[in-house]
């Protein structure tokens, strides 16, 4: 099976850290090695530390991408009504154009599906020398004549700041001019920040700014719901919103899988924020409660249990009895079919390795998964993750605050003097804390890991080579950039941004279609078809007879 | 309907460019700096911009493509991207050690002014760029023309590579435009056959078409040697196939180094073929062998037999201007009408040709450089047609009109093979010929009532 064939080998962690430092120069390898972390119980002081959430060293091929694609292309790509207009050349908006795999059922007033439209202002060299203000305003007048839309969302790309176009006042004097259009902008240029994570802060704070909060339609529904940090990429959202609806929970909000304008506009009538991608969107979590009083809680759809035990969760806050017999109804029926099929899957795939390197919150959840079907993972890290998501919680009071986060905007909330409204009495938040119940909370990825894995901050394509040279997993789990490089070193490897072409993988569903997945990936025929007859054994030492 | 919002009436529009039929220079500089060997192509601008061309070249390739980026930060673009290229430079010697890094610009480090020259010529002058390795830059601007003008910056960086020559090697320079790898494959196989030595630039075929075997080399076999390009000014020729994507490359050996060089069509189709070859053996001095004739032949055989399925079928385009010039060609003389052209690339001379190819063509034709797939879209509500010709995000249009589509160009992100199958060349015809005549017969079984279905065509 050449490459794919299996040596044991014991390295010691601290030489496979001292082995992926190795070839760098002496400045780089002291900055990785802050990155690199042996994920190990230490007597007498605290966990070991991780840096995150800094500066790439250019030259080094990361996977990270940057701030406009966490704004344009994660964080409001998903929404379905609203006009996406991207000022600044041409290749910005084209490259977000449909490629996030994330769905919608174009469920607004009257079924606008915008998601199919790629617009920009296609700037050229005369708009960077005379600036492009008035291109905006005219691309922003061309949208609404033809489209109609309830809202148009603005983005910058690099040199729309540094031009000095003034975005924010062309899209507030175009609301205006519109009336019945709401218009608004988002200074995510790409060279902000260091990753993606700046634009998904800098795109939560203007949804939250211009959209949340301003419906005037009331939810009545019983257990009401916001879902934060989800974006059905290939369908997730789909999955969870049918296991919500069975169980008799209605989710007023998705940020942003699938969502319509009215969602975000009516998320304060919630009563209850869970967040998937705590990367993403937790500080949102945060603000939700001290605008409008509504709690949050971590929750997990990926994994059938970890699917469960959110259910269960929600259901634990709202207290309700009926609610409570219905959630474990609908997991006793959901639950045998996920067991037949990780049962049959699980003697192909019980011991065998896996490494996942991606997102704020995938290379967590996923472990989840990994664990149902008896996997180990190896080693694992985000993309564009903060100490928070590695760590847990607990180390917010310490993060510092350096130079490249400064320049992205935090909102500062006060309650809303009409909307707050607490959800629950201090005695009875009190009460559920006291029962074990957990609030705003979570563990972060290190907790999870085994003793001796790796955890590996903004790993890229040198690193991911040397780790698979040296482990050689069963599967390995990024983006689409890291595809091939490793599928060319025979180890099979899954697309955890954009899911290849599979999915939805979270919820109940979901996990039948994870289980099959993967057993098809570690188990295919190809990864054994790499050599052929002469290159298995190439000297001709045995005596050929033709018989 | 997934694009419902898209309405008949057709109104201008001066400021808001939808569903484009371009997008920007950088990713064709990547791509053409594939195409040399042990080359490592290094985006100097923000991050996002080398994630997003790696990523759509992988969706479209199917294979690694590995390019670094100068990450810049907020700091880099007050101050200048010089400090982040310089390290960007060092770290990639050291960590990749490629024989070459090819650097192209972006918006962003084009907008602050970045001197691309002076950095390279620092980065050696500091002893960054080790001795024996090279560091070539092309300015990509995304804010002019579209990423058929950054790829024809990049071949052209590629050409002023050569050295001043003494005397002529007696080969001849194919510079092949924006083609698929397996394209490339097939020209270098055509000019063996007619017994021309040639220097062929970019080369992708070998780097963007690799073997499974187990092993990753970020830099595979295939590609243009650096001593190839230096020697190229020793050529006695250079063919450019494409004015977009080639042009300026041999015009610049021309004027430098005094190769003279002819302008063609790539050869999509029999006529573009036909003028190539002729020319190939003409500077080459060669005779072309019986073998060439006969594939010839053979394309000239599959259109008698199946043309009764094209005659007067209406055709919709979107793409590229070099492919889509060679292609409108090459279904006029099938006995298409090709009625709709879009390219999103500027270039008046574009709308020019197409003109000229298409004014016997018994319908009224509309055709548009600079134009979107939105206009394209509106053109086929007013117009309908029996076939569309674009890229992977044609589909859209298709499933809403109704029509059957065949891939071509790029981005192709949803159907694999075209990186093995070519479409250049007599054999490449055979290939397009397959591929529309099974679009339109796969439709006219579906679409047949059940009296009308038939086994044999």
């Amino acid at each position: 099976m050449g490459f794919a064939k299996k040596k044991v080998v014991q390295w010691d962690p601290v030489d496979i850290k001292a082995e992926l430092l190795k070839k760098y120069p002496a400045k780089v390898a002291r900055k990785r090695a802050k990155q690199i972390m042996i994920n190990e119980a230490q007597e007498n002081s605290p966990p070991p530390e991780i840096v995150a959430n800094v500066r790439t060293i250019p030259g080094i091929i990361t996977m990270r991408g940057c701030t406009y694609a966490g704004c344009k292309g994660v964080i409001m790509g998903p929404t379905s009504d609203i006009v996406n207009l991207v000022h600044g050349p041409i290749g910005c908006s084209f490259y977000a154009w449909l490629t996030r795999r994330n769905q919608t059922s174009a469920s607004g007033d009257n079924n606008e599906n915008f998601i199919t439209y790629c617009m920009s202002t296609d700037m050229q060299d005369s708009d960077i020398i005379f600036g492009g203000e008035k291109k905006l305003a005219a691309a922003i007048q061309e949208a609404y004549d033809l489209f109609h839309p309830k809202a148009i969302a603005v983005f910058a790309t690099c040199p729309v700041g540094l031009i000095g176009d003034d975005i924010h006042t062309v899209a507030r004097n175009m609301k205006e001019k519109l009336g019945d259009c709401n218009v608004f902008a988002f200074s995510c240029e790409g060279y902000k920040g260091v990753s993606q994570s700046a634009g998904h802060h800098i795109a939560n704070n203007q949804v939250f700014t211009h959209l949340v909060g301003k419906s005037d339609r009331p939810k009545t529904d019983r257990f009401k719901i916001n879902l934060l940090g989800e974006y059905n990429i290939g369908g997730d959202g789909f999955e969870i919103d049918r296991i919500l609806k069975k169980c008799g929970i209605t989710n007023i909000a998705t940020f942003s899988g699938n969502s319509t304008y009215d969602q975000f506009a009516s998320a304060n009538q919630a009563d209850l924020s869970c967040v998937m991608c705590h990367r993403s969107i937790n500080y949102v979590a945060d603000m939700l409660e001290v605008k409008y009083g509504i709690p949050w809680i971590k929750v997990n759809f990926i994994g059938a249990q970890a699917t469960a035990k959110s259910l269960r969760k929600i259901a634990g806050y709202f207290g309700d009895p009926e609610l409570t017999a219905r959630v474990e109804e609908v997991i006793a029926e959901e639950m045998p079919e996920v067991e037949a099929t990780r049962l049959d899957v699980r003697p192909r795939t019980e011991g065998k390795t896996a490494m996942l390197f991606v997102g704020g919150s995938r290379a967590h959840h996923y472990q989840e998964l990994f664990k149902e079907m008896g996997m180990k993972t190896i080693a694992a890290g985000y993309e564009f993750a903060h100490r928070d998501d590695y760590e847990g919680r607990r180390v917010l009071p310490d993060l510092k605050v350096d130079a490249d986060s400064r320049n992205i905007e935090e909102i500062h909330v006060e309650p809303d003097p009409e909307l707050y409204r607490p959800r629950k009495s201090a005695e009875e938040m009190q009460a559920l804390t006291e029962s074990g119940y957990e609030f705003k909370d979570y563990e972060g990825l290190n907790a999870d890991m085994d003793e001796g894995t790796l955890v590996i901050d903004d790993l890229n394509q040198y690193e991911a080579e040397k780790l698979v040279e040296i482990y050689k997993p069963d599967l390995f789990c990024a983006g689409i950039k890291e595809k091939f490089s490793i599928q060319k070193l025979g180890i099979p490897m899954k697309q955890l941004h954009s899911y290849d072409s599979g999915g939805p993988y979270a919820g109940f569903r979901g996990a039948v279609n994870f289980y099959r997945e993967i057993d098809r990936l570690v188990n295919s025929r190809v990864w054994g078809l790499m050599k052929a007859p002469w290159q298995e054994n190439p000297e001709l030492s045995a005596t050929y007879v033709w018989e | 309907m997934l694009l419902r919002h898209t309405p008949k009436e057709i109104t201008e529009r001066s400021a808001l460019t939808i569903n484009p039929a371009k997008t920007c220079q950088p990713i064709g500089a990547m791509y053409a700096a594939l195409g040399i060997h042990g080359c490592l192509p290094h985006s100097h601008g923000s991050q996002g911009c080398c994630a997003y061309h790696r990523s759509t070249l992988t969706r479209h390739y199917k294979e690694p493509i590995s390019a670094a980026t100068s990450s810049f930060t907020e700091g880099s673009s007050v101050f200048g991207g010089q400090a982040n290229l310089l390290q960007a430079i060092n770290t990639i010697f050291t960590v990749y050690d490629p024989e070459i890094i090819a650097i192209h610009t972006t918006c962003l480090s084009e907008t602050i002014g970045d001197d691309l020259p002076q950095i390279i010529k620092k980065s050696r002058d500091e002893g960054k760029t080790p001795a024996g390795k090279e560091v070539i830059g092309a300015p990509t601007p995304s804010y002019v023309g579209s990423h058929v003008t950054g790829f024809s910056n990049m071949v052209k960086a590629m050409a002023d590579m050569a050295e001043p020559a003494t005397r002529k090697n007696g080969k001849v320079n194919i510079i092949p435009g924006w083609v698929e790898p397996c394209d490339m494959e097939e020209i270098k196989r055509l000019a063996a056959l007619i017994g021309v030595d040639i220097t062929l630039f970019p080369d992708t075929s070998g780097v963007l078409n690799g073997p499974l075997n187990g092993e990753f080399s970020m830099f595979p076999k295939g590609g243009v040697t650096i001593a190839e390009l230096k020697s190229c000014s020793a050529a006695i020729g250079t063919l450019a196939l494409g004015e977009w994507c080639s042009a300026d490359a041999a015009r610049l050996l021309d004027s430098k180094h005094k190769v003279p060089c002819r302008v063609l069509d790539i050869p999509f189709g029999l006529k573009a073929t036909d003028r190539f070859i002729d020319a190939l053996r003409t500077v080459g001095g060669t005779v072309v062998p019986e073998e060439v004739s006969f594939e010839r032949g053979q394309l000239v055989d599959l259109i008698s037999d199946m043309h009764q399925y094209f005659y007067h079928k209406k055709v919709a385009l979107a793409g590229d201007p070099d492919q889509l010039i060679a292609l409108t060609e090459f279904l006029v003389s099938i006995d298409m009408c090709p009625v709709h052209i879009v390219t999103g690339t500027p270039g008046k001379r574009f709308e020019k040709r197409i003109k000229e190819l298409t004014k016997d063509s018994p319908y009224p034709v509309n055709v548009r450089a600079k134009g979107d797939m939105f206009l394209l879209h509106q053109w086929i509500k007013n117009d309908p047609v029996d076939l569309l010709i674009s890229n992977t995000y044609g589909k859209y249009i298709a499933r809403d009109e109704d029509i059957p589509l065949v891939r071509f160009g790029f981005p192709i992100l949803d159907r694999q093979g075209h990186q093995y199958f070519p479409t250049v060349g007599y054999k490449g015809g055979l290939r397009l010929l397959e591929k529309i005549l099974s679009a339109l017969l796969d439709r006219a079984d579906r679409d047949a009532p059940e009296e009308k279905f038939e086994l044999v065509y």
